[in-house]
């Protein structure tokens, strides 16, 4: 593991080329969904900056509006008012140069695990020999080795996870699109895939934003959190995570930071805040 | 990073190739054969039980034979007008398939532009409906007069008797595909085309098959209907003529071999299923397979 070599930090990392300022801009969005019986507002005043090679963790209530915000970095929706822009560039319709990872992995049940990655350059019409190089090295990155063969309803959730995960990363994009894609996986293999994220992420240098709903993992893995207020969802407050790059997971939790961090969560999303 | 290896070692199970992964896909024709037997020993036995039945009642004199014909007498009345049966079961067969081709083509054809267009949709379904609610028996004879008295009435029937599942089916698995799938293929640049090509489409096999399944019995059901209403050929016209001359094992003898056919189209949908896409059949349960 290069664990000594990656040891910068996030502000450190070398940016995408094309990348001037931030990787994500939301300004003064508002989503809007008319509906026959009545109008929802989903999401109203989001104002978000994200620096390239940030990891932002988005928590909040359900229905506050998370989802709909990726959609609109990605591009499925449009805002209803407001702007987004990717890289400087106004978001007007699905985005390419994104990597988006749903809860339900959302593989292809015909194809094996490696046919499932492969998809995204098929789809991209990328050159045959560079795809399949960088899906075996994903493979290996993600601890896919030896499963490359199997087929989705052979795997494990958290096997099903990673095939999807290196599906979004097969293009090397320099946002991934995170909805709570861990959502549906027992506690210690949550726990485990947090800690592989996390050095996935160190590894390749992407922009993450991850909607969740727990609020240990959001604050493990990123290096600030977005907590929203209920519906219409707006920003509530910005935490910074002062926690070292380097996350071993025990002493993370234990640290005096960590504490601190999910406490304020807790308090924002008014959970009742028990002796911690 | 010494508790990454361990996460590693923890989640994957102690051999790749586990258990699951080998009783998956068909590995050779030596195990497609044995599958095969296991399968359908069971259903095999019920109708060999049937006929030592039959055989049975009509051996002990139960029934008097112009009413029910032993399986000998009728078998006797197959092999004796053999080059009969064989040209009245070509073209059954023939309306039949043709039939069951017409309707795979225009029944998927229209559930595509079905699905990708709410207005065409909502405009065709009454059509549809009313095409199928309609009894054939009772517009075959319309077809008869305005297509004549040869082979394209009944086959008109059969493809108005097959559409239906084909397009409901079809309609019902491209609708049912994970629109988070959609979306990804979104933002993977995908067009409408390729989506369809190897997302939508693949997705909603499973479903057309159960759809091509009925249909395949129901061509049969549609070619035979069309023969009924007026032909001089085909299984209908012998069952019809066999009716007419109270010759019962002339009859039966029609009616096996019609059977017959439907089971065999069926098979053949199966089997093609089970080759086009094993990884849905494999995951079926065994509780609804052949009926052979």
């Amino acid at each position: 593991m290069t664990s000594m070599t990656v040891g910068n930090t996030a502000m450190q990392r070398p940016t995408d080329a094309t990348a001037t300022g931030a990787a994500v801009d939301i300004d003064q969005v508002a989503v809007r969904f008319h509906t026959k019986k009545k109008d929802v507002t989903a999401l109203t005043d989001v104002s978000l900056r994200i620096e390239p090679g940030e990891f932002v963790s988005i928590v909040g209530a359900s229905g506050c509006g998370k989802s709909t915000l990726l959609k609109l970095v990605s591009g499925l929706l449009r805002p209803s008012s407001g702007q987004v822009r990717l890289h400087g560039e106004e978001v007007r319709g699905p985005r390419r140069d994104i990597g988006y990872v749903f809860q339900r992995a959302a593989l292809l049940e015909w194809r094996t695990a490696r046919r499932n990655i492969l998809i995204q350059a098929e789809m991209r019409r990328m050159p045959k020999t560079q795809a399949r190089q960088r899906v075996e090295e994903l493979i290996a990155m993600t601890g896919l080795t030896g499963f490359e063969d199997a087929y989705p309803n052979e795997l494990s959730g958290g096997m099903q996870q990673r095939v999807a995960l290196c599906r979004a990363l097969l293009h090397r994009p320099p946002v991934l699109l995170m909805d709570e894609p861990f959502g549906a996986l027992d506690a210690l293999t949550r726990e485990q895939m947090n800690v592989e994220l996390r050095r996935i992420w160190r590894e390749t240098g992407t922009t993450v934003l991850l909607v969740t709903h727990s609020i240990a993992e959001a604050v493990y893995l990123a290096d600030r959190v977005i907590v929203m207020t209920p519906r219409p969802g707006t920003v509530a407050e910005v935490i910074n995570v002062d926690l070292p790059v380097e996350r071993d997971y025990g002493q993370t939790m234990a640290a005096p930071e960590f504490a601190r961090a999910t406490g304020r969560i807790r308090d924002l999303l008014g959970a009742t805040t028990t002796a911690e | 990073m010494a508790a990454q290896s361990t996460i590693e070692q923890r989640e994957r199970p102690a051999s790749p190739s586990g258990p699951t992964s080998t009783a998956r896909r068909p590995a050779g024709a030596g195990t497609t054969v044995a599958r095969f037997v296991r399968k359908t020993w069971r259903p095999a036995a019920v109708l060999v039980a049937i006929f030592v039945v039959w055989w049975a009642v009509t051996a002990a004199n139960l029934v008097k034979p112009y009413l029910v014909p032993s399986p000998g007498r009728t078998l006797d009345v197959v092999l004796a007008q053999s080059g009969y049966f064989a040209h009245h079961t070509w073209i059954t067969s023939y309306e039949t398939v043709l039939g069951f081709a017409i309707a795979i083509a225009v029944g998927v054809l229209s559930a595509v532009v079905m699905v990708y267009s709410p207005t065409i949709e909502k405009s065709l379904y009454p059509l549809l409906l009313f095409a199928q609610v309609i009894p054939k028996i009772a517009i075959a004879p319309l077809f008869i007069v305005w297509l004549g008295f040869g082979l394209t009435p009944k086959i008109v029937v059969a493809v108005l008797m097959a559409f239906f599942p084909i397009v409901i089916s079809t309609v019902t698995g491209l609708k049912s595909i994970d629109p988070e799938m959609l979306q990804l293929s979104a933002t993977m640049g995908a067009g409408p085309a390729q989506t369809f090509r190897k997302i939508r489409f693949p997705a909603a096999l499973p479903h057309l098959f159960a759809g091509l399944k009925v249909a395949a019995t129901m061509a049969v059901t549609g070619a035979v209907v069309g023969e009924f209403v007026g032909a001089n050929e085909g299984l209908g016209y012998v069952i019809l003529q066999a009716n007419g001359n109270l010759d019962t094992p002339m009859l039966f003898a029609g009616l096996l071999i019609m059977s017959l056919l439907g089971v065999v189209l069926f098979v053949v949908v199966e089997l093609l299923e089970y080759f086009v896409l094993p990884w849905h059949a494999s995951r079926r349960t065994d509780a609804v397979t052949t009926s052979l």
